[in-house]
């Protein structure tokens, strides 16, 4: 029986700024197994970041955590104290950001960046930490990393930083790693190894990984589980074949139809239309209902659960309860199929 | 029917000086664009993909001389534009026109989208002022914008729409080609793909020509006709994009190609992983440039810069720039184990 | 590192012959003829004569210009008209009074700035921070000459911190041996400084503490201290050094009031007498010094500038 090291319930974080509050995440729920890796996607601003920063209590001096339960290994790591949270950062949970080129702290070599958290955590003597350090650097395949330690961020290059921050990350043996855009900003090839890197170790030290990007490739290539944000919420979660085979919520499934490959002709890209709408200006039922194809008067006036299917998977969708009494018509990848759910009924030609 | 050729590259080099010494001397060069050549006929679609710094920026800039190119030869129509004077070159600006990936950046934002499109077609004299409103409410339904939103400001639009705005004023001087620099690259999917059809379709309406760069290559091969791969400066492999994405040539795009994620999650794929980072262009490695990273690289490679030309298991349109292409197409060259191997203790 | 101190060297050359240059044409710009100006209204035809003779004022310009400075490099300034003494002599005893003085309201500036800026920007938009820099706005908009005055007003007559006495009994070469006579010419120079370094430390504060790796700093588990003096301050304190340097200048050219109204007999004072004197062979002497203080003041701040900013290095 797996167990899960990580379970979010319906998170809630929100910004006060002048111009009011910013409900930047407003119903996040996910599970991540023991030594898996669950993918967060979604587009740009739909909250994938701040799901991230608010598991980790790091958010700006702004932003606060309003309802919901983040349990690392059965405990609810809301309401610990800073110190207490202090002990799990960089320690039983660490993480690694989207920018390698601004992440890393220019003013210090990487030797004393990384022996940091040993220091902290794992109470080792400077030497002790630097030498460690050193094999850190080894383990992500950093060549000559007697060097290395004594370098400072801008005599590394992108590619190079990012290892260095998985080095940083890895210091205390985490038991989750969370990864918010690591290869973004880097070049194919050089995302390439670094994933492949990620792969190895999670492998090797049986960690458990959160992996947010907006890459659906990169999901495929990595992730067992996905949880589909749009506009501060997860409108669908489940095991990473459901979501590329058989996607049930209307975004996810245009998000696939938009996407262009290379690794097969497409005669027409079918993008979905309109905007994603503004956080300060949401829909007031489905959040997606302005965009859906699907929508109905229901999807307009109600905001939909995120609810298990038959084969329990997570879809924040009117069209799989049972009060649905509209059409919905699924295409993917320009191959007609069935929407599956509780009260639908699909209707199809060919 | 031979296609019109509409663009002509010749031997194009773009050096950019490296000041340096006491007394500020240029020391060196980055090699930025190192003699490359090709051509794009009339109403096709040709790519330039690479890794970031190969040169597909630089090469866009150099056609349309918003850098002076250091030597080579841009025709256009059969016109040689780097032999034009500054002031001949503007009348044929309106003919070449060029979108970026942060169309905000390159808009004024206290103009509104009418003061922008009507500035653009101001400089260029294209429309009679009678006309222009007329002209700028059909752009911006052209480009799927409405009317009312003709006085609004660019910061009053999403991503997607402000592109729309900078592919609008691309259009409004009826130009016949469009380089594209990373247009879409910023997008979100979802919006991507809307700006991705509306270029199709405006190629089709207006017969246009795109030049364009990226380095997404899902994008590339949607929009594509042609492909060029650069390195470093040079391009290593042309052909048309079935070639380039289904019969790769050059170990460089091969690699390319098979470091994208799939977004399969049944895909098994065989992957050829690169050993280290782009080296400098500032000292681009002797021979052929690709030689530091490659699988197959053996001494010849170190020491004599390959041709970029169709070598005998080729498509005629396709050519790659190495010397084992046949020897790695069937088998007698092995790559060598390039898979990193991190030390665990 | 080495070869940009070098072109740093190399580099304010052309500056210093500039200095020089507007410093010899001091005697030149004052209209009519210098040597009369400088001998008095009353002065008899063969006095003025005698002064051209002696600052060469009657051979050619450029041939006077490659004497000053010939002369300078070799420390000869002249000499002063009224007390006959050599320029240098009469600027080195108070050099040092200056640049004590100086030196001191450097130290308070960069101590009172540093901690004042930090604490405003770690506790930014509370109470602490508001009226932190509700003093640093006064510190900064009151004149020298009145913090001067208001402070000899409470010091010295309304508490007995320090009597007048002690305060006029100072030395004619420099301070008195009491610290307390040193402290409110201090304040008084320092006061702005400090001000100005404390609203450029929180604003740097306030601009690192949002960067991405402070966030990475957090999440590593320090501990908020930790974040903010090691990982926030040392590079917030890259743009602070700029401006220590520019007020230390600053203080050298501010002095001239602190040092009049405290009566101190620094290069301010000698400067200013020299000007109601009409002694321009000491003024210029003094222009040279302080302007020579700066260009140098200038280029250890950019040294030391490159030193903490190992990004720039890569360039
Ligand atoms: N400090 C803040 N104050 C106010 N709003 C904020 C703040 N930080 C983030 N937000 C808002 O929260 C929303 C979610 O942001 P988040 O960074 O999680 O997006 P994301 O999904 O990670 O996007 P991306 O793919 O661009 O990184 C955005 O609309 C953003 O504007
Ligand atoms: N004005 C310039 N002066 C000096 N070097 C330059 C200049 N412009 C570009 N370069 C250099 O030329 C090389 C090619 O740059 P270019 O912008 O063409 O790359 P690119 O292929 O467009 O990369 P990207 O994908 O990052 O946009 C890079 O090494 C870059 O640093
Ligand atoms: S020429 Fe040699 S080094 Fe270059 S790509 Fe071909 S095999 Fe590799
Ligand atoms: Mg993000
Ligand atoms: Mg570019």
């Amino acid at each position: 029986m797996e167990t899960n090291v990580l379970e979010v319930h319906n998170l809630r974080t929100s910004f006060y700024t002048d111009d009011g509050e910013v409900k930047a995440v407003d119903g996040v729920s996910f599970t991540l197994p023991k030594g898996k890796t669950l993918g967060i996607v979604g587009e740009s601003g739909s909250g994938k970041s701040i799901t991230a920063l608010s598991i980790l209590q790091l958010l700006a001096s702004n932003g606060k955590i309003i309802d919901g339960e983040i349990r690392f290994k059965g405990e609810n790591l809301i309401g610990y104290s800073d110190r207490k949270m202090r002990d799990i950062r960089g320690n039983a949970i660490s993480m690694i950001f989207q920018e390698p080129m601004t992440s890393l702290n220019p003013v210090f070599t990487i030797g004393q960046q990384i022996s940091e958290s040993l220091i902290k955590h794992q109470k080792l003597s400077k030497r002790d930490a630097l030498l460690k350090s050193v094999d850190l650097l080894k383990l992500v395949g950093i060549p000559s990393p007697e060097a290395r330690v004594r370098n400072y961020p801008y005599e590394l290059s992108g590619g190079m930083r990012q290892r260095v921050m998985i080095a940083m990350a890895l210091a205390c043996d985490p038991e989750i790693l969370i990864a918010d855009e690591p290869t973004t900003a880097l070049d194919v090839t050089i995302q390439a190894q670094i994933l492949q890197l990620i792969k190895e170790l999670q492998h090797r030290l049986g960690m458990s990984v959160v992996f947010i990007t907006h890459d659906l490739g990169v999901v495929a290539e990595t992730c067992d589980y996905v949880a589909v944000m749009y506009a501060g919420q997860v409108v669908e979660y489940s095991d990473v074949f459901t979501i590329f085979k058989e996607p049930k919520h209307p975004y996810t499934i245009g998000l696939l139809n938009s996407l262009p490959r290379h690794d097969m002709e497409q005669d027409k890209l079918e993008p979905i239309r309109g905007n994603v709408p503004n956080v300060r200006d949401m829909p007031i039922g489905c959040r997606f209902s302005p965009r859906c194809p699907a929508a109905t008067d229901l999807c307009r006036a109600e905001l939909p659960e995120l609810s298990k299917d038959d084969k329990g998977n997570d879809v924040r969708c009117w069209i799989y309860s049972d009060n649905w009494d509209g059409e919905m018509e699924v295409n993917v990848y320009g191959e007609k199929r069935i929407a599956q759910g509780r009260g639908v009924k699909a209707v199809f030609s060919d | 029917m031979a296609k019109k050729e509409l663009l002509k590259v010749e031997g194009l080099k773009q050096y950019f000086p490296i000041k340096g010494g006491l007394l500020g001397r240029t020391v060196n060069h980055v090699k930025a664009v190192d003699d490359i050549t090709f051509t794009i006929h009339e109403g096709e679609t040709v790519s330039i993909v690479g890794e970031s710094g190969c040169g597909k920026s630089t090469t866009g800039r150099a056609i349309l001389r918003l850098e002076e190119p250091t030597e080579g030869k841009v025709s256009f129509n059969d016109v040689d534009l780097t032999s034009l004077s500054l002031r001949q070159m503007r009348k044929h600006r309106k003919d070449l026109q060029i979108i970026f990936q942060d169309p905000y950046a390159s808009i004024n934002p206290r103009q509104t989208v009418s003061d922008i499109l009507n500035e653009a077609m101001t400089i260029q004299n294209s429309v009679p002022p009678k006309k222009r409103r007329k002209r700028i409410i059909e752009l911006l339904e052209t480009v799927g914008l409405n009317e009312y939103q003709a006085d609004r400001y660019p910061h009053e639009f999403s991503g997607g729409q402000r592109q729309r705005i900078g592919i609008a004023r691309a259009l409004a001087v009826n130009p016949k080609l469009i380089i594209c620099d990373e247009a879409v690259s910023a997008l979100d999917v979802s919006i991507q793909a809307q700006v991705l059809n509306l270029l199709e379709e405006l190629q089709e309406e207006y017969n246009l020509t795109y030049l364009f760069i990226s380095h997404d290559l899902g994008v590339v091969r949607h929009i594509s006709d042609r492909v060029i791969v650069m390195y470093l400066g040079k391009i290593v492999e042309i052909g048309e994009k079935e070639e380039i994405f289904e019969k790769p040539k050059h170990p460089y795009t091969k690699a390319l190609l098979s470091a994208i994620p799939v977004p399969d999650p049944t895909h098994k794929k065989t992957h050829i992983a690169l050993k280290g980072d782009v080296p400098s262009p500032i000292d681009p490695p002797a021979g052929c440039r690709f030689h530091t990273r490659c699988p197959f690289a053996q001494d010849k490679c170190k020491q004599e810069e390959p041709l970029l030309k169709t070598h005998r298991i080729m498509d005629e349109t396709h050519q790659a720039a190495c010397h084992f292409v046949e020897e790695i197409e069937n088998g007698e060259l092995l790559p060598r184990d390039y898979e990193i191997k991190p030390i665990l203790n | 590192m080495a070869k940009y101190i070098v072109r740093r060297l190399l580099q304010t050359i052309p500056v210093l012959i500039g200095v020089s240059i507007l410093v010899f044409s001091l005697m030149h710009l004052i209209p009519g003829d210098a040597a009369q100006i400088m001998a008095g209204e009353a002065a008899s035809e063969e006095s003025v004569e005698q002064i051209r003779e002696k600052l060469g004022l009657n051979k050619p310009k450029p041939v006077q210009y490659f004497n000053y400075v010939s002369n300078a490099i070799q420390g000869d300034l002249g000499n002063s008209i009224r007390s006959g003494r050599p320029v240098v002599d009469e600027i080195k005893g108070r050099f040092w009074v200056t640049a004590e003085l100086a030196v001191y309201a450097t130290i308070l500036a960069v101590f009172l700035g540093l901690i004042a800026g930090i604490i405003s920007a770690v506790r930014h938009y509370t109470w602490s921070d508001v009226s932190i820099m509700v003093v640093a706005l006064f510190g900064l908009s009151m004149p020298n000459f009145w913090l001067g005055l208001l402070l000899i007003q409470w010091f010295a007559v309304g508490v007995d911190f320090l009597p007048i006495p002690d305060f006029l009994m100072m030395r004619p070469s420099g301070w008195g041996d009491s610290w307390r006579q040193i402290l409110l010419p201090v304040i008084t120079l320092g006061t702005s400084g400090a001000a100005i370094i404390a609203r450029m430390t929180r604003a740097s504060m306030l601009e690192v503490i949002d960067q991405d790796y402070i966030r990475t700093a957090r999440a590593k588990g320090l501990s908020e201290k930790i974040v903010i003096y090691r990982h926030a301050l040392k590079n917030a304190l890259i743009p602070v050094v700029t401006v220590v340097g520019l007020e230390f200048g600053a203080f050298l050219g501010g002095a001239v009031i602190t040092e009049t109204i405290f009566a101190i007999n620094g290069m301010g004072r000698l400067t200013i007498a020299a000007i109601t004197e009409r002694d321009f062979p000491v003024v210029q002497g003094t222009v040279l010094v302080i302007s020579l203080l700066f260009v140098f003041v200038n280029m250890l701040v950019d040294i030391s500038y490159r030193m903490l900013n190992k990004r720039i290095d890569l360039s």
